[in-house]
């Protein structure tokens, strides 16, 4: 008979899931990790990371049985021969789109901190106190200074490497030290610094790549293979095998159950609190529930949303946390794929050895300091300068030897960006569930209904220019602005849904993460995001992560939880 | 920023966006798929051999008979390419050979290298001006050329001696010497 007696149960074993697990468990308290997905132990389950191109059936090619079975999937790089078996079948898990959202999921333990693009920048002061100040949405119930020290522990621990810049906003960090621009890079950072006056830069990104080991976790330092999203035997970026899991089941405080689908969370509604969970075993489909203090919800920003309307739907038909009427609303994601690109002269005698797991990052520029355009927030610029390979155009060039000895020499340096912009949190966008639909196991689906509007369209006019003028300020040659394309979800940032605010009616969270209506559950994946600022969200969700976690156990340990 | 230079693959080599598998800026639905064997009997793949060995032909370093190249492009069109690239891309064959008969007398197989080169040049200048409306294939050229080149490239014998293959940098440096004739790192 296994045990159903726990102090906490995490459910979801992703960036932030991992982070709970660790937290708790490193605290003291008995948890139960819940993953919906199959294991994937470090290193002996990364089954692409050591195959060349030539050993991939296809060369790295999709298959139409590949597309088929992925409509979703498809739309972008997600869906590949080196990363297949770590995004969901499309047909198993489906969704309903009442616009096109594209939502790139992961459903296996560690989630999508497998394949993320590692990203790691702080929430500056401003994205803290933009919404209370501009009267979008609602207030943030923390600022700034609340997660600071998170940040700095978190930092720590995932190994995030970059430098020091002293930027209002793109606070430094506890940084391992930074990875290398390459030398275009670095004169094209001093061109844009000279003629905007330092307003503008152009610096390394941050990143959770080691740039060096840690031993104390067993990882090692970045071997420059670039081939982080099929897994990392060194352990070189963070991940949730690599980093946080060891670290939960050094404890021994930690029981890892795999395939284990939650269907709603138990709420006893004489004490107020969640009991527990149900769970559905998603090989043999049999029910089983689980008892404990707290539960943290770690699903990823829709499923955790999910669960809650799945929950308490006796007492809120729209589910546990609904009484705001927020529940599910304020959809947000990062709008991108737009930028410029160009052609950077005079550096033929130079090349690169190694290939870096990272890029360079311009960080916001417009509406700070001074500057005021026709929209709220703004976008930071994300790219790298490289020189071509054997996938170029050579015109001239038909047929023949000599097209083929100029594709086997590098071609010319070229450097290009997209921009990441902030989208508001708009009560219209939203998700539901949509009972009519049901997945592979019979349980209802997901409606999405989310849209970019007026503010986001004004900005990617920006992105485009400011790109393609910063380029051209610097000597790129060449330069093309462009809009790639892009759908709500492509950003693979979902956010809200669930969010946190300083007041029950208006908000489903508190500033401890806790469901107003059930404080002893906590929310802290992207659900709980009361605004998106332009960078890149992880970081922000292991900071709050590790911050409610520490305040839960406190809680337990009062008696009050 | 790897996850976020999808674009630059879109184009391959002949300035067309990549036709088949990766045809995802399309939106193109998957059509009935052709069951059973390959599309490519014997004959098939030897013209295939022909048109990539032309495209890509053996110097001082190998060419793309070395590199296995036709049976790369035959398996990419049987398991890869839904079923009108693969009409297109078949028809693309027939009228290859149906060309050479009428301008030469010969199938392209027996045409001098000149002749091959010649015939191949004048169908990349035909595939480069052909403008593709919404919903049709692209030029079966495109589709042969693309294959050739990724084919050729991403073999083992062209990554490890055309190119620089180096599974485990190690180290990184931003900015190294390059030597006028240096190849291209393979990854």
């Amino acid at each position: 008979m296994p045990n159903i007696e726990y102090d906490a149960i995490v459910i979801g074993s992703g960036i932030s899931g991992g982070w709970a697990a660790k937290e708790l468990t490193e605290k003291g308290l008995k948890v139960l990790l819940l993953e919906r997905g199959r294991n994937i132990e470090h290193i002996k389950d990364y089954e692409h990371e050591h195959k060349e191109i030539w050993q991939f059936p296809n060369r790295n090619q999709r298959t139409r049985e590949m597309i088929d079975d992925h409509p979703v999937h498809k739309r972008d790089y997600p869906l590949s021969e080196e990363t297949f078996g770590l995004y969901v079948n499309d047909r198993e898990s489906p969704y309903t789109e009442v616009k096109r959202f594209d939502w790139y999921r992961g459903y296996q333990v560690g989630g999508r901190s497998l394949m993320w693009g590692r990203q790691s920048y702080r929430f500056n002061r401003m994205d803290f106190e933009a919404n209370a100040r501009e009267g979008i949405g609602i207030d943030w119930p923390i600022r700034y200074d609340d997660l600071d020290p998170w940040y700095h522990y978190v930092e720590g621990f995932a190994g995030i490497s970059g430098s020091k810049e002293n930027l209002e906003v793109l606070p430094d960090g506890n940084f391992l030290p930074p990875f290398d621009l390459n030398c275009v890079e670095k004169e094209i950072a001093s061109r844009i610094e000279k003629h905007y006056d330092g307003k503008r830069r152009l610096i390394i990104s941050r990143a959770a790549n080691l740039s060096r080991a840690l031993p104390d976790q067993n990882r090692g330092k970045c071997m420059y293979r670039a081939r982080c999203n099929r897994g990392c035997s060194y352990g070189a970026y963070f991940s949730t095998q690599s980093s946080t899991l060891p670290a939960a089941m050094a404890t021994g405080n930690l029981t890892l159950r795999p395939w284990s689908i939650v269907t709603r969370l138990l709420y006893d509604k004489d004490s107020k609190r969640a009991s527990g969970v149900e769970i559905l075993d998603a090989e043999t489909n049999q029910t089983y529930e689980y008892r404990s203090k707290i539960v943290f919800l770690n699903a990823s920003t829709f499923n955790s949303t999910w669960i809650l309307m799945n929950s308490a739907t006796d007492i809120w038909s729209d589910g546990l946390g609904s009484s705001s009427g927020e529940l599910g609303h304020n959809v947000m994601d990062h709008h991108f794929r737009c930028g410029a690109n160009g052609d950077v002269e005079g550096f033929d005698d130079k090349y690169y050895f190694g290939r870096r797991p990272t890029g360079y990052y311009i960080p916001r520029f417009r509406n700070v300091n001074g500057d005021k355009r026709d929209y709220l927030r703004g976008f930071g610029l994300q790219g790298s300068a490289s020189r071509t390979g054997w996938n170029r155009d050579i015109a001239e060039l038909a047929v023949g030897a000599d097209l083929k000895h100029a594709l086997s020499k590098p071609g010319q340096w070229r450097i290009g960006a997209t921009a990441f912009g902030e989208m508001l949190p708009y009560h219209e966008n939203r998700i539901y569930i949509d009972s009519e639909k049901k997945d592979k196991w019979g349980l209802p689906v997901l409606a999405v209904d989310v849209e970019i509007r007026e503010n986001e369209l004004k900005m990617r006019k920006d992105m485009i220019n400011d790109a393609a003028e910063i380029f051209e300020s610097a000597g790129v040659k060449n330069v093309v602005g462009s809009d790639w394309g892009y759908a709500p979800g492509m950003g693979i940032h979902e956010m809200g849904t669930a969010r946190m605010g300083r007041d029950p009616k208006t908000s489903v969270l508190n500033a401890w993460n806790q469901v107003w209506d059930a404080p002893n559950v906590f929310v802290t994946d992207g659900a709980c995001m009361t605004s998106a600022s332009c960078v890149n969200p992880s970081l922000t969700y292991m900071a709050l992560t590790a911050r409610a976690a520490d305040y839960a156990v406190k809680e337990v340990r009062k008696g009050n939880l | 920023m790897d996850r976020r230079e999808v674009i630059k693959l879109i184009t391959i080599a002949t300035g067309a966006a990549l036709v088949g598998g990766e045809l995802i800026f399309t939106g193109c639905t998957p059509e009935k798929k052709p069951t059973g064997d390959s599309l490519f009997g014997s004959k098939e793949l030897d013209l295939l051999g022909d048109i990539a060995e032309t495209i890509m032909p053996r110097t001082e370093t190998p060419g793309a008979k070395d590199a296995g190249v036709a049976e790369f492009i035959a398996g990419t069109v049987d398991r890869c390419y839904f079923e009108p690239d693969q009409q297109t891309f078949m028809a693309g064959l027939v009228t290859i050979e149906e060309t050479s008969r009428s301008r030469y007398g010969k199938q392209f197989g027996r045409l001098t290298g000149e002749q091959k080169t010649e015939m191949l040049q004048d169908l990349d200048r035909e595939a480069r001006a052909y403008r593709r409306p919404d919903g049709v294939t692209a030029h079966y050229f495109t589709m042969m050329k693309q294959l050739a080149i990724y084919g050729y490239f991403t073999s083992e014998i062209v990554q490890k001696q055309v190119l620089r293959h180096v599974p485990i940098p190690g180290s990184y440096d931003g900015c190294m010497p390059y030597n006028e004739g240096d190849p291209a790192w393979a990854i």
